[in-house]
Protein backbone atom coordinates (compact mmCIF):
# COMPACT_ATOMS: atom_id res chain seq x y z
CA UNK A 1 0.00 0.00 0.00
CA UNK A 2 2.68 2.76 0.80
CA UNK A 3 4.15 2.01 -2.82
CA UNK A 4 0.45 2.98 -4.00
CA UNK A 5 0.37 6.20 -2.50
CA UNK A 6 4.05 7.16 -3.42
CA UNK A 7 3.72 6.35 -6.83
CA UNK A 8 0.44 8.82 -7.00
CA UNK A 9 2.59 11.41 -4.95
CA UNK A 10 4.28 11.69 -7.85
CA UNK A 11 1.43 12.64 -9.72
CA UNK A 12 0.69 15.13 -7.41
CA UNK A 13 3.71 16.60 -7.04
CA UNK A 14 4.03 17.46 -10.97
CA UNK A 15 0.80 18.95 -10.33
CA UNK A 16 1.68 21.10 -7.93
CA UNK A 17 4.63 21.95 -10.05
CA UNK A 18 2.12 22.56 -13.04
CA UNK A 19 0.01 24.95 -11.18
CA UNK A 20 3.14 27.06 -8.84
CA UNK A 21 4.73 27.18 -13.45
CA UNK A 22 0.99 29.02 -13.99
CA UNK A 23 0.80 30.85 -10.67
CA UNK A 24 5.02 32.18 -11.30
CA UNK A 25 4.10 33.05 -14.93
CA UNK A 26 1.33 34.94 -14.08
CA UNK A 27 2.45 37.01 -11.32
CA UNK A 28 5.37 38.06 -13.62
CA UNK A 29 2.91 39.09 -16.25
CA UNK A 30 1.08 41.16 -13.57
CA UNK A 31 4.14 42.89 -12.32
CA UNK A 32 5.36 43.23 -15.98
CA UNK A 33 2.34 43.87 -18.38
CA UNK A 34 0.89 47.06 -18.68
CA UNK A 35 -2.81 47.96 -17.51
CA UNK A 36 -4.30 50.40 -19.46
CA UNK A 37 -8.67 49.39 -19.47
CA UNK A 38 -10.61 51.30 -21.64
CA UNK A 39 -14.14 50.77 -21.69
CA UNK A 40 -13.76 50.04 -25.57
CA UNK A 41 -11.48 48.02 -24.70
CA UNK A 42 -13.14 45.49 -22.52
CA UNK A 43 -16.36 45.34 -24.51
CA UNK A 44 -17.10 42.12 -26.44
CA UNK A 45 -15.23 41.12 -29.37
CA UNK A 46 -17.54 40.68 -32.51
CA UNK A 47 -14.95 41.51 -35.05
CA UNK A 48 -15.44 45.01 -34.48
CA UNK A 49 -19.28 45.80 -34.50
CA UNK A 50 -20.51 46.89 -31.48
CA UNK A 51 -22.05 43.56 -29.65
CA UNK A 52 -25.79 42.63 -30.26
CA UNK A 53 -27.58 41.60 -26.81
CA UNK A 54 -25.64 39.29 -24.47
CA UNK A 55 -22.95 36.60 -24.97
CA UNK A 56 -24.80 34.19 -22.37
CA UNK A 57 -27.79 33.73 -24.84
CA UNK A 58 -29.95 30.32 -24.97
CA UNK A 59 -28.56 28.03 -27.80
CA UNK A 60 -29.55 24.96 -28.53
CA UNK A 61 -27.06 21.73 -28.07
CA UNK A 62 -27.71 19.66 -31.38
CA UNK A 63 -25.50 16.85 -30.53
CA UNK A 64 -27.53 15.73 -27.42
CA UNK A 65 -28.89 12.42 -28.52
CA UNK A 66 -24.88 11.86 -29.19
CA UNK A 67 -24.41 12.83 -25.41
CA UNK A 68 -26.79 10.51 -23.89
CA UNK A 69 -25.04 7.61 -26.11
CA UNK A 70 -21.92 8.50 -25.07
CA UNK A 71 -22.74 8.35 -21.47
CA UNK A 72 -23.55 4.83 -21.82
CA UNK A 73 -20.57 3.76 -24.07
CA UNK A 74 -18.65 5.26 -21.63
CA UNK A 75 -19.47 3.59 -18.44
CA UNK A 76 -18.90 0.51 -21.21
CA UNK A 77 -15.48 1.34 -21.64
CA UNK A 78 -15.02 1.57 -17.76
CA UNK A 79 -15.85 -2.03 -17.52
CA UNK A 80 -13.79 -2.87 -20.59
CA UNK A 81 -10.90 -2.27 -19.02
CA UNK A 82 -10.44 -4.68 -16.02
CA UNK A 83 -11.76 -7.38 -18.20
CA UNK A 84 -9.33 -6.78 -21.34
CA UNK A 85 -6.78 -7.18 -18.06
CA UNK A 86 -7.64 -10.62 -17.22
CA UNK A 87 -9.67 -12.55 -19.79
CA UNK A 88 -6.91 -14.77 -21.07
CA UNK A 89 -7.18 -16.74 -17.75
CA UNK A 90 -10.73 -16.33 -17.68
CA UNK A 91 -11.27 -18.36 -21.02
CA UNK A 92 -14.23 -18.40 -23.80
CA UNK A 93 -16.72 -17.87 -21.00
CA UNK A 94 -15.43 -14.10 -20.80
CA UNK A 95 -15.33 -13.73 -24.18
CA UNK A 96 -18.78 -14.98 -24.63
CA UNK A 97 -20.02 -12.70 -22.00
CA UNK A 98 -18.09 -9.85 -23.37
CA UNK A 99 -19.34 -10.29 -26.43
CA UNK A 100 -23.01 -10.65 -25.37
CA UNK A 101 -22.18 -7.32 -23.61
CA UNK A 102 -20.88 -5.57 -26.16
CA UNK A 103 -23.91 -6.79 -29.21
CA UNK A 104 -26.83 -5.27 -26.55
CA UNK A 105 -24.61 -1.92 -26.80
CA UNK A 106 -23.89 -2.34 -30.57
CA UNK A 107 -27.88 -3.13 -31.31
CA UNK A 108 -28.55 0.01 -29.28
CA UNK A 109 -26.90 1.59 -31.94
CA UNK A 110 -27.48 0.21 -34.58
CA UNK A 111 -31.68 0.96 -33.16
CA UNK A 112 -30.77 4.62 -33.04
CA UNK A 113 -28.89 4.74 -36.10
CA UNK A 114 -32.24 2.77 -38.04
CA UNK A 115 -34.75 5.82 -35.79
CA UNK A 116 -32.60 8.34 -37.52
CA UNK A 117 -31.51 9.97 -34.36
CA UNK A 118 -28.05 10.28 -35.01
CA UNK A 119 -28.22 13.69 -37.08
CA UNK A 120 -27.35 17.37 -35.95
CA UNK A 121 -30.61 18.15 -35.19
CA UNK B 1 3.55 -13.23 -18.93
CA UNK B 2 4.55 -12.53 -15.16
CA UNK B 3 7.74 -10.43 -15.62
CA UNK B 4 5.37 -7.90 -16.63
CA UNK B 5 3.77 -7.71 -13.19
CA UNK B 6 6.91 -7.02 -11.50
CA UNK B 7 8.39 -3.36 -13.73
CA UNK B 8 11.49 -2.33 -12.52
CA UNK B 9 11.58 1.33 -10.77
CA UNK B 10 12.35 4.74 -12.18
CA UNK B 11 16.29 5.17 -12.86
CA UNK B 12 15.68 8.50 -9.96
CA UNK B 13 14.84 5.55 -7.29
CA UNK B 14 17.97 3.79 -8.23
CA UNK B 15 20.14 7.17 -8.00
CA UNK B 16 18.40 9.06 -4.99
CA UNK B 17 17.53 6.99 -1.99
CA UNK B 18 15.41 9.65 -0.38
CA UNK B 19 12.03 9.43 -1.37
CA UNK B 20 11.47 13.52 -1.20
CA UNK B 21 13.96 14.40 -2.75
CA UNK B 22 13.30 11.54 -5.64
CA UNK B 23 9.77 13.26 -6.03
CA UNK B 24 11.29 16.63 -5.71
CA UNK B 25 13.81 15.40 -9.21
CA UNK B 26 10.98 13.98 -11.03
CA UNK B 27 8.24 16.87 -10.52
CA UNK B 28 11.21 19.23 -12.49
CA UNK B 29 12.16 16.97 -14.77
CA UNK B 30 8.99 16.78 -16.20
CA UNK B 31 8.31 20.39 -15.84
CA UNK B 32 11.26 20.73 -17.48
CA UNK B 33 10.51 18.21 -20.48
CA UNK B 34 7.35 19.51 -20.87
CA UNK B 35 8.47 23.19 -21.42
CA UNK B 36 10.99 21.91 -24.03
CA UNK B 37 9.17 19.48 -26.15
CA UNK B 38 6.51 21.68 -26.98
CA UNK B 39 7.88 24.57 -28.15
CA UNK B 40 10.34 22.22 -30.51
CA UNK B 41 6.88 20.79 -31.63
CA UNK B 42 6.02 24.46 -31.96
CA UNK B 43 9.25 25.62 -33.96
CA UNK B 44 8.87 22.28 -36.17
CA UNK B 45 5.10 23.40 -36.83
CA UNK B 46 6.57 26.67 -37.88
CA UNK B 47 9.34 25.51 -39.95
CA UNK B 48 7.57 22.65 -41.58
CA UNK B 49 4.37 24.40 -42.61
CA UNK B 50 6.56 26.99 -44.32
CA UNK B 51 8.81 24.71 -46.64
CA UNK B 52 5.75 22.60 -47.24
CA UNK B 53 4.20 26.25 -48.71
CA UNK B 54 7.31 27.45 -50.50
CA UNK B 55 8.84 29.60 -48.03
CA UNK B 56 11.45 29.70 -44.88
CA UNK B 57 9.26 30.64 -42.34
CA UNK B 58 10.75 32.13 -39.09
CA UNK B 59 15.16 33.05 -39.87
CA UNK B 60 16.17 36.13 -37.42
CA UNK B 61 15.27 35.19 -33.95
CA UNK B 62 18.59 33.31 -32.35
CA UNK B 63 20.13 33.88 -35.71
CA UNK B 64 20.28 30.42 -36.39
CA UNK B 65 17.21 29.62 -39.25
CA UNK B 66 15.04 31.16 -36.43
CA UNK B 67 15.19 28.47 -33.58
CA UNK B 68 14.36 31.29 -30.41
CA UNK B 69 11.43 32.47 -32.11
CA UNK B 70 9.04 31.00 -30.02
CA UNK B 71 11.18 31.95 -26.81
CA UNK B 72 11.03 35.11 -28.32
CA UNK B 73 7.32 34.74 -28.11
CA UNK B 74 6.79 33.90 -25.13
CA UNK B 75 8.80 36.91 -23.97
CA UNK B 76 6.14 38.79 -25.59
CA UNK B 77 3.37 37.29 -24.13
CA UNK B 78 4.60 37.74 -20.69
CA UNK B 79 4.23 41.72 -21.68
CA UNK B 80 1.37 41.82 -23.04
CA UNK B 81 -1.45 43.68 -21.35
CA UNK B 82 -4.37 41.44 -19.88
CA UNK B 83 -7.60 42.17 -21.30
CA UNK B 84 -10.61 40.40 -19.61
CA UNK B 85 -13.80 41.79 -20.58
CA UNK B 86 -16.24 43.50 -19.01
CA UNK B 87 -18.99 40.70 -19.44
CA UNK B 88 -16.51 37.77 -19.00
CA UNK B 89 -16.43 36.11 -15.08
CA UNK B 90 -12.89 37.00 -14.04
CA UNK B 91 -12.36 34.01 -11.52
CA UNK B 92 -13.17 31.20 -14.18
CA UNK B 93 -12.16 33.18 -17.17
CA UNK B 94 -8.56 32.92 -15.52
CA UNK B 95 -8.66 29.69 -14.36
CA UNK B 96 -10.06 28.44 -17.37
CA UNK B 97 -6.09 28.30 -19.24
CA UNK B 98 -4.57 26.50 -15.84
CA UNK B 99 -7.02 23.71 -16.07
CA UNK B 100 -6.28 23.06 -19.49
CA UNK B 101 -2.57 23.42 -19.14
CA UNK B 102 -1.85 21.18 -16.31
CA UNK B 103 -3.46 17.76 -17.11
CA UNK B 104 -1.05 18.27 -20.30
CA UNK B 105 1.65 18.38 -17.86
CA UNK B 106 0.53 16.13 -15.15
CA UNK B 107 0.15 13.16 -18.34
CA UNK B 108 4.03 13.03 -18.68
CA UNK B 109 4.24 11.16 -15.38
CA UNK B 110 4.40 8.20 -16.64
CA UNK B 111 5.23 7.91 -20.12
CA UNK B 112 8.00 5.42 -20.08
CA UNK B 113 11.70 6.92 -21.93
CA UNK B 114 13.56 3.32 -21.59
CA UNK B 115 13.22 0.39 -19.19
CA UNK B 116 13.91 3.01 -16.71
CA UNK B 117 13.55 6.27 -17.78
CA UNK B 118 9.92 7.81 -16.55
CA UNK B 119 8.66 9.21 -13.58
CA UNK B 120 6.43 6.91 -12.53
CA UNK B 121 5.29 3.56 -13.90
CA UNK B 122 1.37 3.95 -12.86
CA UNK B 123 -0.27 0.59 -12.35
CA UNK B 124 -3.24 2.00 -14.27
CA UNK B 125 -1.10 3.35 -16.93
CA UNK B 126 -2.93 4.00 -20.09
CA UNK B 127 -6.21 4.30 -18.34
CA UNK B 128 -4.61 7.34 -16.41
CA UNK B 129 -3.29 8.80 -19.64
CA UNK B 130 -6.72 8.78 -20.97
CA UNK B 131 -8.55 10.43 -18.32
CA UNK B 132 -5.63 13.39 -18.29
CA UNK B 133 -5.31 13.53 -21.81
CA UNK B 134 -9.17 14.34 -21.44
CA UNK B 135 -9.79 17.08 -18.73
CA UNK B 136 -8.25 19.71 -20.53
CA UNK B 137 -11.61 19.83 -22.68
CA UNK B 138 -13.15 21.53 -19.38
CA UNK B 139 -10.16 23.79 -19.10
CA UNK B 140 -11.96 24.75 -22.78
CA UNK B 141 -15.66 24.74 -22.01
CA UNK B 142 -15.03 27.38 -19.16
CA UNK B 143 -12.98 29.49 -21.08
CA UNK B 144 -16.21 29.42 -24.00
CA UNK B 145 -18.60 29.95 -21.56
CA UNK B 146 -16.75 32.93 -18.99
CA UNK B 147 -16.03 34.64 -21.98
CA UNK B 148 -19.98 35.93 -22.50
CA UNK B 149 -19.20 36.09 -26.10
CA UNK B 150 -21.34 34.07 -28.29
CA UNK B 151 -18.24 33.26 -30.66
CA UNK B 152 -16.30 31.42 -27.55
CA UNK B 153 -19.65 29.83 -26.67
CA UNK B 154 -20.18 28.36 -29.78
CA UNK B 155 -16.46 27.17 -29.81
CA UNK B 156 -16.80 25.79 -26.78
CA UNK B 157 -20.10 23.79 -27.84
CA UNK B 158 -17.97 22.84 -30.40
CA UNK B 159 -15.36 21.05 -28.18
CA UNK B 160 -17.45 19.33 -26.26
CA UNK B 161 -19.11 17.90 -29.20
CA UNK B 162 -15.50 16.93 -30.39
CA UNK B 163 -15.03 15.03 -27.04
CA UNK B 164 -17.90 13.41 -27.45
CA UNK B 165 -17.10 11.84 -30.93
CA UNK B 166 -13.16 10.94 -30.71
CA UNK B 167 -13.26 9.78 -26.70
CA UNK B 168 -14.82 6.59 -27.41
CA UNK B 169 -12.94 5.12 -30.56
CA UNK B 170 -9.53 6.87 -28.54
CA UNK B 171 -10.70 3.84 -25.51
CA UNK B 172 -12.08 1.56 -27.37
CA UNK B 173 -8.57 1.03 -29.92
CA UNK B 174 -6.99 1.59 -26.29
CA UNK B 175 -8.82 -0.94 -24.48
CA UNK B 176 -7.85 -3.55 -27.43
CA UNK B 177 -4.03 -2.46 -27.09
CA UNK B 178 -4.39 -3.30 -23.50
CA UNK B 179 -5.93 -6.74 -24.38
CA UNK B 180 -3.26 -7.78 -26.34
CA UNK B 181 -0.63 -6.82 -24.40
CA UNK B 182 -2.37 -8.21 -20.89
CA UNK B 183 -0.79 -5.00 -18.49
CA UNK B 184 -2.11 -1.50 -18.42
CA UNK B 185 1.40 -0.21 -17.48
CA UNK B 186 2.83 1.62 -19.75
CA UNK B 187 6.37 -0.25 -19.62
CA UNK B 188 4.75 -3.47 -19.76
CA UNK B 189 2.91 -2.77 -22.85
CA UNK B 190 6.34 -1.46 -24.59
CA UNK B 191 7.93 -4.36 -23.12
CA UNK B 192 4.93 -6.84 -24.75
CA UNK B 193 6.16 -5.77 -28.29
CA UNK B 194 9.33 -7.62 -28.10
CA UNK B 195 8.65 -9.38 -31.22
CA UNK B 196 6.84 -7.16 -33.26
CA UNK B 197 4.97 -3.88 -32.85
CA UNK B 198 1.35 -4.01 -32.26
CA UNK B 199 0.48 -1.27 -35.36
CA UNK B 200 1.59 -5.20 -37.30
CA UNK B 201 -1.50 -6.45 -35.51
CA UNK B 202 -4.06 -3.90 -35.35
CA UNK B 203 -3.08 -1.54 -38.47
CA UNK B 204 -7.23 -0.69 -38.24
CA UNK B 205 -6.22 0.39 -34.27
CA UNK B 206 -3.32 2.57 -34.88
CA UNK B 207 -5.20 4.37 -37.82
CA UNK B 208 -8.58 4.82 -35.84
CA UNK B 209 -6.09 5.73 -32.83
CA UNK B 210 -4.36 8.58 -35.27
CA UNK B 211 -7.40 9.80 -36.10
CA UNK B 212 -9.55 10.19 -32.72
CA UNK B 213 -6.30 11.65 -31.53
CA UNK B 214 -6.50 14.46 -33.97
CA UNK B 215 -9.70 15.44 -32.92
CA UNK B 216 -9.10 15.36 -29.90
CA UNK B 217 -6.53 18.18 -30.24
CA UNK B 218 -8.82 20.15 -32.25
CA UNK B 219 -5.59 19.88 -34.84
CA UNK B 220 -6.72 20.37 -38.65
CA UNK B 221 -8.75 18.58 -40.47
CA UNK B 222 -10.96 18.53 -37.34
CA UNK B 223 -10.15 22.31 -35.83
CA UNK B 224 -13.97 23.16 -35.92
CA UNK B 225 -13.99 24.61 -32.41
CA UNK B 226 -11.10 27.27 -33.39
CA UNK B 227 -12.22 27.27 -37.25
CA UNK B 228 -10.83 31.06 -37.64
CA UNK B 229 -13.04 31.78 -40.49
CA UNK B 230 -16.11 30.93 -38.81
CA UNK B 231 -16.07 31.66 -35.21
CA UNK B 232 -12.64 34.06 -34.97
CA UNK B 233 -11.20 31.93 -32.36
CA UNK B 234 -13.36 29.95 -30.93
CA UNK B 235 -13.51 29.64 -27.27
CA UNK B 236 -10.18 31.49 -26.93
CA UNK B 237 -11.48 34.41 -29.02
CA UNK B 238 -11.42 37.01 -25.71
CA UNK B 239 -8.22 35.59 -24.37
CA UNK B 240 -4.67 37.68 -24.82
CA UNK B 241 -1.22 37.65 -23.65
CA UNK B 242 0.25 34.92 -20.60
CA UNK B 243 -3.32 33.22 -21.14
CA UNK B 244 -3.54 32.81 -24.16
CA UNK B 245 -0.22 31.38 -24.70
CA UNK B 246 -0.77 28.67 -22.17
CA UNK B 247 -3.90 27.82 -24.56
CA UNK B 248 -1.41 27.73 -27.06
CA UNK B 249 1.21 25.45 -25.16
CA UNK B 250 -1.09 23.11 -24.01
CA UNK B 251 -1.91 22.66 -27.64
CA UNK B 252 1.41 21.63 -28.34
CA UNK B 253 1.60 19.71 -25.67
CA UNK B 254 -1.18 17.85 -26.45
CA UNK B 255 0.57 16.87 -29.68
CA UNK B 256 3.66 15.84 -27.90
CA UNK B 257 1.62 13.75 -25.20
CA UNK B 258 -1.10 11.94 -27.63
CA UNK B 259 2.23 11.01 -30.13
CA UNK B 260 4.36 9.57 -27.18
CA UNK B 261 0.87 7.42 -26.13
CA UNK B 262 0.84 6.58 -29.45
CA UNK B 263 4.22 5.17 -30.43
CA UNK B 264 4.14 3.73 -26.57
CA UNK B 265 0.59 1.58 -27.98
CA UNK B 266 1.45 0.67 -31.24
CA UNK B 267 5.25 1.36 -32.14
CA UNK B 268 6.79 -0.31 -29.50
CA UNK B 269 7.50 2.60 -27.36
CA UNK B 270 11.40 3.42 -26.68
CA UNK B 271 12.60 -0.22 -28.36
CA UNK B 272 14.52 0.10 -31.11
CA UNK B 273 14.45 -1.67 -34.18
CA UNK B 274 16.62 -4.55 -34.43
CA UNK B 275 20.22 -4.40 -35.42
CA UNK B 276 20.20 -0.39 -35.12
CA UNK B 277 22.35 0.55 -31.97
CA UNK B 278 20.35 3.77 -30.88
CA UNK B 279 19.75 4.38 -26.98
CA UNK B 280 16.35 3.92 -26.15
CA UNK B 281 15.00 7.61 -24.71
CA UNK B 282 16.41 8.81 -28.31
CA UNK B 283 14.43 5.87 -30.16
CA UNK B 284 11.52 7.08 -28.39
CA UNK B 285 11.74 10.81 -29.09
CA UNK B 286 12.47 10.11 -32.78
CA UNK B 287 9.03 8.32 -32.55
CA UNK B 288 7.59 11.38 -31.24
CA UNK B 289 9.00 13.47 -33.40
CA UNK B 290 7.78 11.43 -36.37
CA UNK B 291 4.18 11.40 -35.20
CA UNK B 292 3.93 15.17 -34.44
CA UNK B 293 5.43 15.78 -37.97
CA UNK B 294 2.70 13.75 -39.55
CA UNK B 295 0.43 15.60 -37.09
CA UNK B 296 1.59 18.85 -38.69
CA UNK B 297 1.67 17.50 -42.49
CA UNK B 298 -2.45 16.58 -42.03
CA UNK B 299 -2.63 20.36 -41.23
CA UNK B 300 -0.81 21.44 -44.29
CA UNK B 301 -2.61 18.63 -46.49
CA UNK B 302 -6.35 18.54 -45.49
CA UNK B 303 -9.36 21.35 -45.81
CA UNK B 304 -12.16 21.73 -42.52
CA UNK B 305 -14.47 18.63 -41.83
CA UNK B 306 -17.97 19.78 -40.64
CA UNK B 307 -18.48 19.08 -36.85
CA UNK B 308 -21.73 16.71 -37.75
CA UNK B 309 -19.91 14.99 -40.04
CA UNK B 310 -17.15 14.07 -37.64
CA UNK B 311 -20.17 13.19 -35.74
CA UNK B 312 -21.49 10.89 -38.06
CA UNK B 313 -17.81 9.14 -39.13
CA UNK B 314 -17.09 8.82 -35.28
CA UNK B 315 -20.45 6.87 -34.50
CA UNK B 316 -21.03 5.21 -37.75
CA UNK B 317 -17.61 3.78 -38.81
CA UNK B 318 -14.93 4.04 -35.97
CA UNK B 319 -17.04 2.88 -32.96
CA UNK B 320 -18.34 -0.07 -34.69
CA UNK B 321 -14.86 -0.57 -36.42
CA UNK B 322 -13.46 -0.47 -32.33
CA UNK B 323 -15.92 -3.26 -31.37
CA UNK B 324 -15.52 -5.37 -33.99
CA UNK B 325 -11.58 -4.97 -33.10
CA UNK B 326 -11.92 -5.54 -29.48
CA UNK B 327 -14.14 -8.81 -30.07
CA UNK B 328 -11.41 -10.28 -33.11
CA UNK B 329 -8.94 -9.50 -30.43
CA UNK B 330 -10.40 -11.45 -27.62
CA UNK B 331 -11.40 -14.54 -30.24
CA UNK B 332 -7.75 -14.58 -31.41
CA UNK B 333 -6.34 -14.12 -28.26
CA UNK B 334 -7.86 -16.83 -26.32
CA UNK B 335 -7.72 -19.15 -29.48
CA UNK B 336 -3.95 -18.95 -29.48
CA UNK B 337 -3.67 -19.14 -25.48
Amino acid sequence: MPDYFQSYAVVLAVAVAGAALVAVAFTAGRLIAPKRPLPSKLTTYECGIDPVGKGWAQSQVRYYIYGFLFVIFDVESVFLFPWARVFVKLGWAAVWEMGIFIGILAAGLLYAWKKDVLKWA
Amino acid sequence: MTFLAQASGSIVDQWVSSFWIALLIKAVAVLGFFLVAPLAVGYMEHKVLAHMQSRFGPMEAGNFHGWAQLVADGVKFVQKEDVIPEAADPTVFSLAPAVALIPYIVLFVTIPFSKTVFAENLDIGVFFLLAMSSVSVIGVLMAGWSSANKFSLIGALRAAAQLIAYELPLVLATAAVVMQAGTMRLVGITEAQGHYWFVATQPIGFLIFMIAALAELTRPPFDMPVADSEIIFGAYTEYTGLKFAFFLLSEYGGIVALSAIASVLYLGGYRALPGLPIPEPLMMLGKITVLSFIVIWLRATYPRLREDQLQRFSWLVLIPLTLVQIMVVAILKVAMR
